[in-house]
């Protein structure tokens, strides 16, 4: 009963930390109906920044968050500006290639100017674990599903109730309304990359200091796709939700049924199984808007 | 400029090859093709084979993109299903490549048949997303599916053996490759001018006006899927024979990212671009190779940034080529041939 339930907490706990990493792709997706393949390496490019600020700059950890995120939103605003805005109104297609174009990018240049080695974060939690009740939680997990917590609850406070959320889910509603409305799409698009890039960058900082930091840090993102869906792709909250129920069944998965399996590791892709599922009976997630068709 | 260019017959103006100068052309090809492997340098040899064998999964590939805009992330495990399937059969039956390899395509159809199922209820972007898990599915599967498929280790294959002669050096698996990929390359041509083939491209411009002019768009999506994987799944089939080993890391999503860059850039719905795609997609690092190679006179440490060049190089084609040429090399070759049909006049 004991395991089970250290199983439970440790799932929804690691789920806090795959909602940081899926609110990612939702932002993109909620402002601007693309689905964003370099999330991963945004994380990446984030940790980095915040990394180098760390150790070569020698500041405290806030100064080096605010310098990540600033960093962030640079790439994402120049991002968008030289390589998204040309292909407004193409093909699904090829935007897509365009933004794995880019991770491809992200990853070669991290390489390029951090060298491809593998790098511890300094530690900016405090080291003990926490214990709830008869469950003990690892400090590296428990931290970051508060810091989850707080990141998506002002996200999605801020596209509920502010102007400029408002105005970003107008633009990914119906472009030429919003246009018409007076906003300015533009500055809406910018926008909604900058934000992208900055909790992207928080997401990284946080997956960094779990796991250290590489060029290889991107490929989380993919692997976020369940939680994306089973969440709804452009609802916030919902990534919340999707992160904790596939960090549980995750969690669930390696700790009944490798056992039973001796040697093989069902855990990577129980999400995918579960994502295909999602797929086939609600494509549209948990809290994702469905989309209604006009000819 | 075509001059005195008028079909009096269908069966002439569908042609596969319509002028007297394309077929000259491609009887000069075709003369070039025999040559070739006796004059070239190995490596080269090895690279053409290498190429033929991504050119065939990539047309699979244009397929299913290019003619019925269906997008698939996971194009790379039906190459391994069908590899999988050549190999095992090849080893745990002693059957030879002729029946190997076809059974391979025919295992891989079934897959993509299977992947192709969600088409009935999803579109577009979300139907890329399921294409992306049933790669990561079948990647996970070649890996731990030991009892079948060795595992991480690997199946070992023996050299295809025509007429019991073995088929192991790059000059006899030349001719192998290049006449499966001749032969499936036409069969493409031939599909796209058939009635599958318009039912094909009407899928991916209206898909509702087809239905409403009486495709079934289920069959023809999922037929798409099917040849697409099929066309994966033999070329699986001849990788195995040509690398005489198949192990699960041959078939990771980064190949499926590599034969979507080809197809994009080769241009979409364009059999020539399928083989200026491949060609330009295999051929680019190896000239960023050859030219960190070079430049390490200059600068010593060049060669230790060829991978994330690799990766740089390969992000920034594929960006700059969306941007600027969306239709792809073979829209730049279209364009080229246009100019020289009217000079030296202009339009």
């Amino acid at each position: 009963m004991d395991h089970l339930l250290q199983l439970l907490v440790s799932g929804v706990v690691t789920g806090g930390i795959y909602a940081l990493v899926a609110m990612g792709f939702v932002v993109v997706y909620k402002a601007t109906r693309v689905i964003n393949f370099a999330t991963g390496e945004l994380m990446m490019l984030g940790a980095f920044f915040a990394y180098s600020a760390m150790t070569a700059l020698q500041v405290p950890f806030a100064v080096a968050l605010a310098v990540a995120v600033l960093a962030s939103a640079s790439v994402g605003a120049a991002t968008e500006r030289l390589v998204l805005r040309p292909l407004l109104g193409q093909r699904a297609i090829s935007v897509i290639m365009v933004t794995i174009g880019l991770a491809a990018v992200f990853k070669g240049l991290a390489q390029v100017v951090w060298s491809g080695e593998y790098r511890s974060f300094p530690p900016i939690f405090p080291r003990a674990p926490v214990a709830l009740g008869p469950i003990i939680l690892p400090s590296r997990q428990l931290y970051p599903f508060l810091i989850a917590v707080a990141a998506i609850a002002v996200v999605a406070l801020g596209f509920r109730f502010t102007r400029t959320g408002i105005a970003m889910r107008a633009t990914a509603d119906d472009q030429a309304a919003a246009f018409s409305m007076g906003i300015d799409i533009r500055r809406v698009f910018s926008l909604a990359w900058m934000l992208a890039a900055i909790t992207a960058a928080v997401a990284g900082i946080v997956v960094g200091v779990i796991g250290g930091i590489s060029p290889q840090l991107g490929a989380i993102g993919l692997r976020m796709f369940p939680v994306v869906i089973l969440g709804g792709l452009d609802s916030i909250a919902g990534a919340l939700v999707g992160g904790v129920i596939i960090g549980v069944l995750e969690n669930l998965a390696g700790g009944y049924l490798d056992p039973l399996l001796e040697g093989t590791s069902v855990k990577e892709v129980v999400p995918f199984v579960v994502l295909v599922l999602v797929l086939m009976i609600r494509p549209y997630g948990l809290f994702g808007t469905r989309e209604v068709e006009r000819l | 400029m075509l001059i005195g260019n008028y079909k009096e017959t269908y069966a002439s103006d569908e042609a596969v090859f319509r002028t007297p100068a394309v077929r000259g052309w491609m009887v000069a090809l075709a003369v070039a093709a025999m040559v070739f492997p006796f004059v070239a340098g190995d490596y080269l040899l090895y690279l053409v084979n290498l190429m033929g064998v991504l050119a065939l999964a990539a047309l699979g590939l244009n397929v299913l993109i290019g003619f019925t805009g269906q997008i698939s992330l996971g194009h790379a495990a039906f190459m391994g299903v069908g590899s999988y399937t050549a190999a095992i059969l090849a080893t745990r039956f002693g059957l030879s490549f002729w029946l190997s390899i076809p059974a391979g395509g025919v295992a891989a159809c079934a897959a993509g048949m299977i992947v192709g199922v969600p088409s009935l209820r999803i579109r577009g972007l979300y139907l890329a997303i399921a294409t992306l898990a049933a790669q990561v599915i079948f990647e996970w599967a070649f890996t731990n599916w030991t009892s079948v498929t060795g595992g991480i280790r690997g199946i070992n294959v023996p050299p295809a053996r025509i007429l019991g002669a073995p088929i192991d050096d790059d000059r006899r698996a030349y001719f192998l490759i290049q006449a499966v990929v001749a032969v499936h390359f036409l069969l493409a041509a031939n599909l796209r001018r058939s009635r599958w083939g318009r039912a094909f491209v009407a899928v991916r411009d209206r898909d509702i006006a087809a239905e409403i002019v009486g495709v079934n768009l289920f069959r023809t999506k999922i037929l798409a899927f099917m040849v697409s994987s099929y066309y994966a799944g033999i070329a699986g089939g001849l990788w195995v024979y040509f690398m005489k080993v198949v192990t699960p890391e041959n078939f990771p999503l980064s190949l499926s990212i590599q034969y979507l860059a080809m197809v994009v850039v080769g241009g979409l719905g364009s059999i020539p671009g399928t083989i200026f795609g491949t060609v330009f997609m295999t051929m680019v690092p190896e000239l960023l190779k050859l030219g960190t190679g070079l430049a390490r006179a200059v600068w010593p440490d060049a060669q230790s940034y060829l991978f994330p060049l690799r990766d740089v190089v390969f992000g920034v084609l594929i960006v700059v080529f969306l941007i600027f040429e969306p239709h792809g090399l073979a829209e730049m070759w279209n364009r080229l041939k246009r100019f020289f049909a009217l000079w030296p006049f202009e339009k």
